[in-house]
């Protein structure tokens, strides 16, 4: 038995000890006191979450082994892989979760009656549930894993603090909790994509400072001299997403004790800052933090480096650069200034040259090594998500010129666009990082099965091109329905009309998007697998060369 | 109020220009200076010389 050596409670313990307390006292009067139920029961599970943490924090310390873990062992580094594996495993969750929430409301909008006639399941709470699962609870979970893998692995270091990550990746899913209930209970701001109320706003602040703290830490202390370019992609996400937020959420609250809250901005300027925001999560959550991915595990899975390090370093400060400005492209024809939206215009065509300049550099990665498209599935999805992003980076700045646009706007051929980015890009992309990430935590040589990830590609890559060719259809379809004329000069058809010419598009839309759910649930199988599956037994029958080639 | 917006679109046009070329041409001296050739090619291969 181990002899328990005395140890004074660190600065980080007791900071951390010290403020959920007191917040969590704060919770509970807010709880105690207000009118509003849903805002009461948050505080209810804030309170108790935060206890909880306390109570694990003194768990910890008065545990016998309580010496904080070493930063290098035999002069390698001790990374830190607990939080990488815990925000894997909720990617893989909420993905699942973000994707059957997104079949719902497809078969709703062709199927009405299936909104239930209640208010929790109607489309409009369910149609946020969706989004922010796939892109805040699935996408940013994988961003949390990946980035807390890449940075600690291309550093050469240990990620720092003993509670800070933890409290990063536990705090982040508890937000997605809030502002996932909240929408099923009616709260929203009614924000695209900004949707969670002030509470969950402030929660999301303070977990997002200390997210960038840790990865800021791990750079600091690095061993490779270098900042490899993925975490400069990484950074990038983190530090923009934390402005736009705070930018965009600038709301006061009704009282402390209301969940209700208005934003400070006004009119038309709140539009235009809710769309520096809107494409900004486009343009930095999922394509920078995505990028990131994209220059650590293409060239890691294909075993050589990245086609170009300078064009890297040109597509970083080009893309952010520029990705900033083209906001304004969602308001044409709006009360906004035209000037402002030619401006946003102009900018998403010039984003043009950092989006191919990119593709290129992640595409031309696999020259002299093609052949692994055929032999590796993983490779070949990952390879597949980056020719999807050279297609909708295409399709977005056609879509923001503003004769275009009069077409588009408010039509499926949006909601098309969007989904070849986020099924084809970012979904697989996604998918290609978790098949590589979950061996490597677990020590595995490949994914359990190879033949299922092949299963999974072909059935979500048929899914993906059921779903945007609906909606390209749809999509056209309705905008030139909406402005055709009779020889008389009147509305050629009634809004109605438009709606009943939809729905076999909805069908196949929703047929697709179940054929991509039903991939990710062969993905989450596979994954358990080649979590549980121990490869001792197999690799005692191989001869030993097998597991040098591995290496 | 005319004027003012005609002063700000004229600055906004011409000092944007400048200063978007101005980074431009300075992140592509910096990629493609000669001497940073070697650290850029040691950077690349960062990902694939991790130990395990």
């Amino acid at each position: 038995m181990a002899v328990r050596k005395a140890r004074h409670l660190t600065l980080e313990e007791g900071g951390f000890a010290l403020s959920l307390t007191i917040l969590a006292f704060l919770c509970l009067i807010v709880a105690g006191r207000t009118y509003d139920q849903v805002l009461a029961f948050h505080a209810v599970v804030l309170t108790v979450a935060m206890l909880a943490g306390v109570f694990v924090i003194f768990r910890r310390y008065f545990d016998e082994v309580n010496q904080p873990a070493p930063l290098e062992i035999d002069d390698r580094p001790n990374y830190n892989m607990g939080p990488v594996k815990f925000s894997a495993w909720m990617a893989v969750f909420w993905g699942v979760a973000g994707f059957l929430v997104g079949c719902i409301i497809a078969f709703q909008l062709a199927y009405p009656a299936l909104n239930l006639d209640l208010p929790w399941t109607s489309f409009g709470r369910l149609r946020p549930l969706h989004t922010s699962a796939v892109i805040f609870a699935f996408g940013g979970n994988v961003l949390l894993a990946t980035s807390f893998y890449v940075v600690q692995r291309t550093c050469n270091a240990r990620m720092p603090g003993q509670i800070s990550p933890w409290f990063v990746v536990l705090g982040y899913n508890l937000f997605i909790v809030i502002a996932g209930t909240g929408y099923l209970l009616g709260v929203t701001q009614g924000k695209e994509y900004a949707e969670p109320e002030w509470y969950a706003d402030w929660m999301l602040t303070i977990v997002w400072v200390a997210y960038l703290l840790v990865f800021l830490g791990t750079i600091w202390r690095r061993r490779e001299p270098h900042i490899y370019v993925a975490n400069w992609f990484y950074l990038a996400f983190i530090v923009t997403v934390a402005v736009l937020h705070i930018f965009n959420n600038a709301s006061l609250p009704v009282s402390i004790y209301s969940s209700k809250s208005y934003i400070v901005w006004s009119g038309v300027q709140d539009a235009m800052v809710q769309w520096w925001y809107g494409h900004n999560a486009v343009g930095f959550f999922l394509t920078a933090g995505f990028l990131a991915i994209m220059y650590y595990f293409i060239p890691k899975r294909a075993e050589r480096p990245v086609y170009s390090y300078r064009l890297s370093i040109v597509h970083f400060w080009a893309l952010i650069f520029i990705y900033i400005w083209a906001g304004p492209h969602h308001l044409h024809y709006t009360a906004l200034p035209q000037w402002a939206s030619t401006l946003g215009m102009t900018f998403s065509i010039i984003l043009w040259m950092p989006s191919w300049g990119g593709m290129i550099n992640g595409l031309m990665t696999l020259s002299g090594a093609w052949d692994k498209l055929r032999t590796d599935p993983v490779l070949r999805m990952m390879v597949v998500s980056v020719a999807f992003y050279g297609m909708s980076t295409f399709e977005g700045p056609v879509m923001s010129i503003r004769a275009v646009n009069s077409l588009s706007h408010y039509t499926d051929w949006t909601i098309g666009h969007v989904h070849a980015g986020a099924l084809g890009w970012v979904g697989y992309i996604s998918f290609g990082a978790l098949y590589c990430l979950i061996p490597w935590l677990y020590g595995r040589r490949n994914v359990y099965s190879l033949k299922l990830v092949d299963w999974h590609f072909w059935i979500s890559t048929l899914g993906i091109v059921l779903y945007i060719c609906a909606m390209w259809v749809s999509g056209i379809m309705q905008g030139l329905m909406w402005r055709a004329y009779d020889s008389l000069g009147f509305l050629e058809y009634s809004f109605i009309e438009t709606v009943d010419a939809m729905h076999p598009y909805y069908v196949i839309r929703a047929i697709g998007g179940t054929m991509f759910l039903i991939g990710a649930l062969i993905m989450v199988y596979n994954l358990i697998m080649t979590a549980l599956h121990s490869e001792e037994a197999e690799s005692a029958s191989e001869p030993n060369s097998g597991l040098v080639a591995a290496e | 109020m005319d004027e003012t917006y005609a002063f700000l679109a004229n600055f906004a046009q011409t000092g944007g220009l400048i200063y978007f070329m101005a980074i431009f041409a300075g992140v592509v001296i910096y990629a493609l200076w000669p001497g940073n050739k070697d650290s850029f090619e040691e950077a690349a291969h960062i990902p694939l010389r991790e130990d395990d």
